[in-house]
Parts: C-alpha cells; structure tokens; sequence
C-alpha cells in the first residue's frame, strides 16, 4: 500500500453546503491515512463512515485532553497542547471517570424528559418568529430566531437568566473562533468560567428547579465539578444547533421541492432533520482521539500516542453508507449519521437539539410560507472561520 | 429474535427509544435503557435498528 502523507487537514470547501472534495477522493483511496498535525505530530484521518464508528466505539482511543493534538490552527499557530480535563469537563474524560459525571445527566435528557419541553420550546419559537415579523423583510434569522431559541432553552434548563446571555454568547463565539490566537480563546474560556462559578455560588442562596441546583442537590459533586458540567451544556448547548437552524434554512430553501415536499407533508420533519444533520455536519473539523495502545485499523497500526481525526463531514458522505451521498434528500433514511458522534461521547444533548430543530423549522414556514433570501444566496457570509460550521448572517425576505 | 440489553455500558443516548419506544425506555433516574419487551414480534427491524445504533454497544439481538 502506498501511503501519502497529508500535510495538513483538507479544509478547503469548493461549494458553501459539501465538505473539502479531496475528504472524498482519500475516502476512496485511504479512508485512514497519514496526517500531519500542525504541533509536528504524525497521526492519522479517517474518511470513511465503517472506520469513523470503530474509532469513536474503541475505548483504546482516548478523548482525554492532555493526549490530544488538535488537528486545526488558532491564529494561524498550531494550538498548543492542554493540561488534563478539570473536575466535571467531562467530555474530555475517559472510562469511569467519563461515565460518573455523564450518569449525572444523561436521565435529564431522556427522550420523554424533551418531549416533555416541546411545549415550552414551541412558545419560545413563536415568539422570536413574532420577532422576526416585527422587524420585517431584510431581517438576519442568525439573530433573530437561530441563535436566540437554541440560547434562551438551555438557559431556562441551566437556571442561567436569559439577560446574562449576552456576554457568554459572545465568548462562546470567540471560542469557535479559528482566525482567533489560541491566548484570546483561553480568555474567554476563562470569562465563562468564572460566568458559570459564579452562577453556582448563586445557586446556593437561590436553588431554582433547574439542572445546576439539581446538580449542586445531588451532594456528590464540588461547586467546580458542577460549574464544568454546566460550562460544557452551555457551550454545547447552543452554537450547534444555533447553526444547524441557520444553515438548515439556507439548504431548505436552496432545495424548493425539497421544502414543498415538508410544507405538504410536516410529519417529514423528523427524517428532513436527520437529512440535514447528516449533509451538513457542522462540527467541521471532529472529532479527534488518541490511540492508548497499539491498534489495528483498517489495515494500518495506530501506534500508541498516536492522534486520529475523524472526519465526521467525511463519513457521512459515505456512499457505502448512504445512496447518492451527495444529494439532499428528505426522503431518505439518514439515520446512522455521525453527525452527534458514536460511542460513550455521543452528543449528550442530541434528543433536545433533534426538538429544537423539528419545532424551529416546521413553524419558521408555517408561518413564513414565502420565506427567502434577502441577498443572492453566494452573499451569505458562510462561517469557513469557524469550528462550527453555519452562517454568520441569513438576510431573509417573506411577505 | 432476543434481545438483551446491559444497562451498564449504556451512555443515555437514547437512540433505542428514539427507535422504538414500544421495546425500549429510559430511567427516569440515570437515562440508561430500560428493555420493555425482550421478544419483540413484530418489530424485528426495529429491534437491529436500535442495536446498530447504540453507540455503546449495549443492545445485543440474538437471532
Ligand atoms: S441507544 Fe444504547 S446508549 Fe443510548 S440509551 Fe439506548 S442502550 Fe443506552
């Protein structure tokens, strides 16, 4: 076998809604092949669908943050390497570690513990779409519908009041930021840090009947271990599906008869949400793991130490996973997408982002039925600078 | 068809009663799987769905 050696991660897109063409032409090539990550280490990437699952299932790939070798650059600089997990990160945990603090949480976000929100959710929609009409014609639906529902939910779940969103949305967006230097992330990292610390401290004098005073209720968990946890629900909780929304909108309405085929029919949306999730894979650059021992894979040993990136956007353009992989298609069964991830990691929140977007869409065109772009859709500002991929503004039009 | 279900290595997914809440729930406490019907006639494919899915590998069917 020959083996090339990629000198740095494909990122280049030649249309806004596919991934880098040359993730599809080493899918079909080398679905593992050699990486070289921009801190000098030689790793891995992975392509294809089958390969992208066994990684994220194999406990002998580690998740833990002072392994990992990010496959990206901030500023232009190769990030550098991170001290280990603090007290409650725990997506940056493996094993039982892992497990403990993601016991805490995952009977939160049962499947009838979100059914359960969607009225409350659907009364959030309706009135940031009242917003949306008040403002008329030109407005961005980034700001008015996309970025607030998915914020003011989890910030009712947290118990964060929804006047403070303000700054730990612009330190989230900082976050995400690749054109940022690494020391300008951390900062902000560390102003939400002391955002949520404080949030907790609060909790004590004023318990709420949300997730961090259940949390803080539970007597197993420090304040630090509680404020992690809810730092890491609050980050996870709103960039992704704020950009699934902006950009789901974008493709929809770059797909008509796609989008008449949901008008006509809304009980299309739970398959249209998979679909998108899958064509889109706005986690643009994940997820990454780090080999603990030797392991076999797909015909090459990944070498203890070794780091592997998975191309979530890669695999679920798989054509040996999903027919016409490059078509977007409501119809099709797009189940089994990594777009929230596989094994013990996958997107704890999923169930909630799934609900969001099946009420945000279906109601944005039930009640704009003529919604469209404001601006020639190559205008719309697409977010390459970003770790999630979206829009960064959709000026829309409607009647 | 069987099903067995280990609620031990289940990450609270839900993924399996997304799929078919007739043969599977979750705890209210912890989220992990709870199996409603281990013999599921009927919902055969289903049942593979849920198992393929689980992305902790903690559904297993028996044929
Ligand atoms: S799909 Fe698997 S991990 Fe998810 S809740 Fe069901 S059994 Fe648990």
């Amino acid at each position: 076998m020959t083996e090339t050696l990629y000198p740095e991660l494909p990122t280049t897109r030649s249309s806004p809604l596919d991934p880098p063409a040359e993730l599809g032409v080493l899918r079909e090539t080398e679905p593992i092949s050699r990486l070289a990550f921009p801190d000098g280490t030689l790793g891995w990437l992975v392509t294809s669908h089958a390969l992208a699952r066994e990684v994220l299932a194999d406990n002998r790939f580690s998740n833990r943050a002072e392994l990992q070798h990010s496959p990206i650059r901030a500023g232009g600089k190769p990030i550098p390497q991170q001290p280990p997990a603090k007290p409650g990160m725990f997506i940056n945990m493996d094993g039982q570690e892992h497990a403990k603090y993601r016991r805490l949480l995952t009977g939160q976000f049962t499947v009838r513990r979100m059914n359960q929100l969607i009225p409350r959710i659907e009364a959030i929609v309706r009135d940031h779409l009242a917003d949306v009409r008040a403002q008329g014609p030109g407005v961005d639906l980034v700001e008015a519908f996309a970025l607030p529902v998915p914020s003011m939910v989890i910030c009712e779940l947290l118990g964060v009041s929804y006047e403070e969103r303000e700054s730990f949305q612009r330190n989230t967006k900082a976050l995400f930021t690749l054109t940022k230097e690494f020391a300008e992330i951390r900062a902000a990292f560390e102003r939400i840090e002391d955002f949520v610390a404080d949030l907790v401290r609060r909790k004590h004098d004023e318990p709420g009947d949300d997730m961090l005073t259940g949390l803080i209720q539970t007597g197993e968990l420090t304040d630090e271990e509680v404020a992690n946890m809810g730092l890491l629900l609050l980050v996870a909780g709103h960039e992704t599906t704020a950009n699934m929304l902006g950009i789901g909108t974008l493709t929809l309405l770059g797909h008509p008869e796609q989008l008449a085929a949901l008008k006509a029919d809304p009980s299309l949306i739970d398959n249209t949400v998979e679909e998108l999730m899958r064509y889109l894979s706005i986690v643009q650059f994940g997820a990454s793991r780090v080999a603990l021992e030797d392991v076999e894979l797909g015909g090459v040993t990944v070498k203890a130490g070794e780091p592997v990136s998975i191309s979530v956007m890669a695999a679920n353009r798989d054509p040996a996973k999903f027919d016409r992989p490059e078509e977007f298609d409501i119809h099709r069964p797009a189940t089994g997408h990594v777009a929230f991830g596989h094994g013990v990691h996958q997107c704890l929140g999923q169930q909630l982002a799934r609900i969001e977007m099946r009420v945000g869409f279906n109601a944005l065109f039930r009640e704009f039925p003529d919604l469209r772009l404001a601006v020639p859709a190559s205008e719309v500002p697409m977010r390459d600078d970003m770790a999630i991929y979206g829009v960064h503004k959709l000026p829309v039009t409607f009647s | 068809m069987r099903i067995e279900v280990d609620p031990d290595r289940c990450a609270g997914s839900g993924m399996c009663a997304l799929t078919d809440p007739e043969v599977f729930d979750q705890s209210d406490d912890d989220g992990t799987v709870v199996l409603l019907n281990p013999t599921p006639t009927g919902h055969e494919r289903e049942a593979r769905e849920a198992a393929h899915l689980c992305p902790a590998g903690a559904i297993k069917v028996i044929e």
